[in-house]
């Protein structure tokens, strides 16, 4: 008898046993007095949505899409889900021009890339920054992270492509608009790592942003586009026995979760395929297939924070493992909790203020703990947290790979190449 | 991943194994769901409450009595007073300040200003020795205007049935003005965010001069402050001039969540993982051992470990479950106590005893649990989804979780209990 189950929908908001225990851990609520929190616009306001569209109230725009309530709800209740459908739903207004360009990561990349120094150097002019400020509303506080002069795909091509074939094993690497545009650098540390443990590292054979600031910004048409665009190159890649890695766990996540709940695109052939690299290379490490050797000379000091959306992978207990498998790194925990950025929400100017209240406590602890430097695993993070405290963060990848004994390893894994 | 012992589940039996596991050197790790029963806890830990319908004074003598499949029976009392004298000192650690007897059950309030025995409470919390004298004189009832989980009238009436006088106040506190906007934000947890450093010291202003106007001599107030630790606490009580209390409200728990977050952290500062929502899904099983669990989130990256420990809670958390036929505990499908009569789980009269609250998984002496009759070696439960005690009716949840959690913990330090 499973007539309970057939009385349940796909985001569970029947099971809500109204414990509020979201509503404590939303980081918007104590400090944004117009959003209602994550159990009244979640499946309380699905009660009254689904009689009428007309209770839909627009302040759901305030939610973070953290999942931080999803992580806590005791009863399994979808509520991040729910509301980030609803807005997709039922919101009347189209996109802003500003919030089609924000979201747009990777056409603005292509555009900004060409023209980096201009671009580096206009977005900290203060003129420029009040006409976003007051024309697009992007808040003026905001630094903007700094545009590369050189695509990653262009120095993969230049620098890396021609020895990946030669190694015994191989994987794709999703690297995602940040590495592409902003920081080639931690695309460069995954090719060094995963070739020294005797891993080809290929490019996916078509590859658009993972769409994650589109569905934040309700650009729904054009993030399913791209997102059957990646999951068909994805496809070819895991039929050619090829997993495929992310570095950013939000486009990992958005990949792998969000394209069925959001977008209702199924992936689950593949879904399992698209990993993080900490995930997959600690994996090895774990089952005794490769070796990892550091260099003696390595000292850091080194804090880790916890993604939202790494939270709802489960997944940073592989980013830590890695992290503290290096002899001369001093780790440090930081509590799990928001920084306050969410990719492009903390860009906007009727957001910015929330965005730096949310990530207080974290920016108190950071400083506190007098690290050398912060290793988490989003690049939205990386500049809220570098703009917010000066302490500079990396990638957990680009922190092995600057531990990483490079010759050493190879040795001890066998590859010459 | 291989770990020394994996825990299934991160309330308060999961955490407190697992602390005193990590502790003594383990590599542990404990994979948890969702948030805990913790945050709807009363302020206080029960050891043993009643005993056929009356209250226990003394619940290491009263132990004695219980049944033999009780999980207190299966401890015996001796090693139970053992424990319980190191259940402070764990909290105290974990910086979370508990005060009690096992050998003395003392009354805490109840939201609605009825006195039950408690063993341990939590700082700041009423507690008196003896309901039928208490020792407060004219009692001041305040409460933040707006708040609606907390019903001073209530507290009222049961303090004058017993003898006391009574006023209440309301007050106004200026940085809660953004919480008020929406109603339904005005709860426990959220206002003790708020309430802090400057509008403690406000708050204290305030019931000093309700106290002059009144002439009361000890106040009571709804527990909604002392959220991360218990500073606010501590600070409001050196500022007001006279004793103040505080009274557990409607859930959300602030003592609670204050105590689950504090023993989260402290596990974790002594370098244990804490997977937190995940779910443990399956587990494989050979030759009468669990030797691995597979959760939602690793994948196919299952956990390894020489023992595993239960600690799931009962209905409530999912760590059973029941559908229109059967109860079942949903991960492994273990041996559970429970009546195939579906008449027989609960009574319609929801005032009288349910047997569904004394169902949970069928455990030995040391609390190993079965798995189609076959005793499993290295998997042992504790708390809430062990079978044999009704924690609601005799008042003994919190007792049965930490004593449980100790024993279970200790044993499989001294590699006790293994395979037979
Ligand atoms: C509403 C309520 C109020 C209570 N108040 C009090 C009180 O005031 N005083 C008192 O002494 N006792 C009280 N109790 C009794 C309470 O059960 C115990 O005190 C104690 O907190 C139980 O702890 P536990 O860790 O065994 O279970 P729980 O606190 O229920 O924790 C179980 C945990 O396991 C997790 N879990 C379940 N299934 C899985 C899975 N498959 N994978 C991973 N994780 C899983 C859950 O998410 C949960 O976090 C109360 C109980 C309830 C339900
Ligand atoms: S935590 Fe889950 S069950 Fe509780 S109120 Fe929120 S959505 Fe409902
Ligand atoms: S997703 Fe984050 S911001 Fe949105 S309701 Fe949930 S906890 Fe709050």
């Amino acid at each position: 008898m499973n007539y309970q189950e057939q009385n349940i929908s796909a985001n569970n908001f029947e099971d809500c046993i109204k414990c509020t225990i979201c509503t404590v851990y939303c980081p918007v609520t104590p400090f944004n007095p117009n959003y209602p929190g994550p159990k009244q616009a979640g499946p309380d306001g699905e009660r009254y949505r689904l009689k009428k569209p007309y209770f839909y109230d627009e302040a759901l725009k305030y939610c973070l899409n953290c999942k931080r309530c999803e992580v806590a709800c005791p009863s399994n209740v979808k509520i991040g889900d729910i509301i980030q459908s609803a807005r997709i739903k039922y919101t009347k207004s189209k996109p802003s021009l500003r919030d089609t360009m924000l979201a747009n990561t990777d056409f603005v990349g292509t555009m900004s890339s060409a023209f980096a120094p201009i671009v580096n150097a206009t977005l900290k002019l203060k003129p420029v920054k009040v006409v976003l400020d007051s024309v697009l509303k992007i808040d003026e506080h905001r630094q903007f992270p700094a545009y590369s002069s050189q695509k990653f795909t262009t120095w993969y091509k230049k620098e890396a492509a021609q020895k990946q074939d030669r190694f015994a094993n191989h994987v794709s690497y999703f690297h995602g608009c940040y590495v592409q545009y902003n920081y080639p650098q931690l695309g460069k540390d995954l090719v060094t790592v995963m070739n020294a443990v005797g891993y080809g590292v290929h490019l996916l054979e078509k590859e658009r942003c993972c769409g994650v600031a589109k569905i934040a910004n309700r650009l729904v048409k054009e993030a399913t586009r791209d997102a059957n665009i990646n999951l068909a190159s994805i496809r070819k890649s895991v039929a050619d026995n090829r997993v495929v890695l992310g570095t950013s766990s939000t486009c990992t996540f958005t990949m792998r979760d969000e394209y069925p709940h959001l977008l209702h695109i199924d992936n689950a052939d593949v879904r399992d395929d698209i990993m993080l690299a900490t995930r997959f290379l600690f994996n090895l490490v774990d089952e005794g297939k490769v070796k990892l050797v550091f260099r003696k000379d390595f000292h850091k000091r080194v804090a880790y924070h916890t993604p939202c959306h790494m939270e709802k992978l489960g997944w940073s207990v592989y980013s830590t493992s890695l992290l503290k498998m290096i002899p001369g790194l001093d780790f440090v925990a930081l509590d799990s909790v928001c920084c306050g950025i969410a990719g492009t929400y903390g860009f906007k100017k009727e957001n910015y203020k929330y965005s730096q209240e949310i990530g207080s406590a974290l920016f108190k602890q950071i400083l506190s703990e007098r690290v050398d430097a912060v290793a988490t695993d989003c690049e939205t993070c990386k500049w809220q947290i570098e703009m917010s405290t000066g302490v500079h963060v990396d990638n957990p990848i680009s922190i092995v790979a600057q531990a990483l004994d490079v010759e050493a390893t190879m040795k001890a894994n066998g590859v010459s190449i | 991943m291989k770990y020394d012992t994996i825990i299934i589940g991160g309330g308060m039996s999961g955490l407190v194994a697992g602390i005193r596991l990590r502790k003594a050197g383990q590599k542990v790790a404990i994979v948890s769901a969702g948030q805990s029963a913790l945050h709807f806890n009363s302020g206080s830990m029960s050891l043993l409450g009643h005993e056929q319908g009356r209250d226990v004074a003394n619940p290491l003598v009263a132990i004695e009595r219980l049944h033999p499949g009780h999980p207190y029976s299966k401890l015996g009392a001796e090693t139970i007073r053992k424990y319980a004298s190191e259940v402070a000192p764990l909290f105290a650690e974990a910086g979370v300040t508990l005060k009690g007897s096992a050998e003395r059950n003392h009354y805490r309030l109840t939201p609605i200003g009825m006195f039950k025995p408690a063993w341990l409470t939590l700082e700041g919390y009423a507690s008196v020795d003896d309901p039928k004298s208490l020792p407060w004189g004219k009692v001041l009832v305040v409460n933040v205007a707006g708040f609606v989980d907390f019903y001073p009238q209530f507290i009222e009436l049961g303090l004058s049935k017993a003898g006391l006088e009574c006023v209440s106040r309301t007050f106004i506190l200026p940085g809660l003005e953004t919480l008020r906007k929406s109603a339904t934000e005005m709860r426990a947890t959220n206002i003790a965010r708020v309430l802090k450093d400057e509008v403690v010291l406000e708050m204290a202003s305030q019931i000093n001069s309700y106290l002059k106007e009144t002439g009361s001599d000890t106040v009571l107030m709804p527990a909604i402050l002392g959220l991360y630790d218990e500073n606010p606490i501590r600070l409001l009580r050196s500022k007001v001039v006279k004793p103040i209390h505080l009274v557990s409200t409607m859930p959300m728990s602030v003592g609670g969540m204050r105590a689950q977050m504090s023993l989260c952290k402290y596990f974790q500062k002594l370098g244990g993982t804490y997977l937190i929502g995940d779910k443990v899904t399956a587990g494989r099983f050979e030759d009468g051992s669990l030797k691995a669990v597979s959760t939602q989130n690793l994948g196919d990256m299952p956990l390894e470990a020489d023992n595993f420990i239960l600690a799931t809670g009962s209905f409530f958390s999912h760590g059973l479950e029941a559908n229109p036929t059967s109860i079942y505990e949903p991960i492994f499908g273990l041996d559970v106590e429970a009546s195939e009569h579906r008449p027989e789980w609960c009574d319609m009269d929801i005032y009288k005893k349910q047997n569904y609250m004394q169902y949970g998984v069928v455990n030995d002496d040391d609390f190993h649990v079965f798995l189609q009759g076959r005793r499993i070696d290295n998997l042992r439960a504790v708390g809430a989804v062990l079978s044999g005690c009704n924690s609601m009716k005799e008042e003994s949840g919190g007792g049965v979780s930490l004593m449980t959690s100790l024993k279970v913990a200790d044993d499989i330090l001294n590699g006790k209990g293994g395979k037979k």
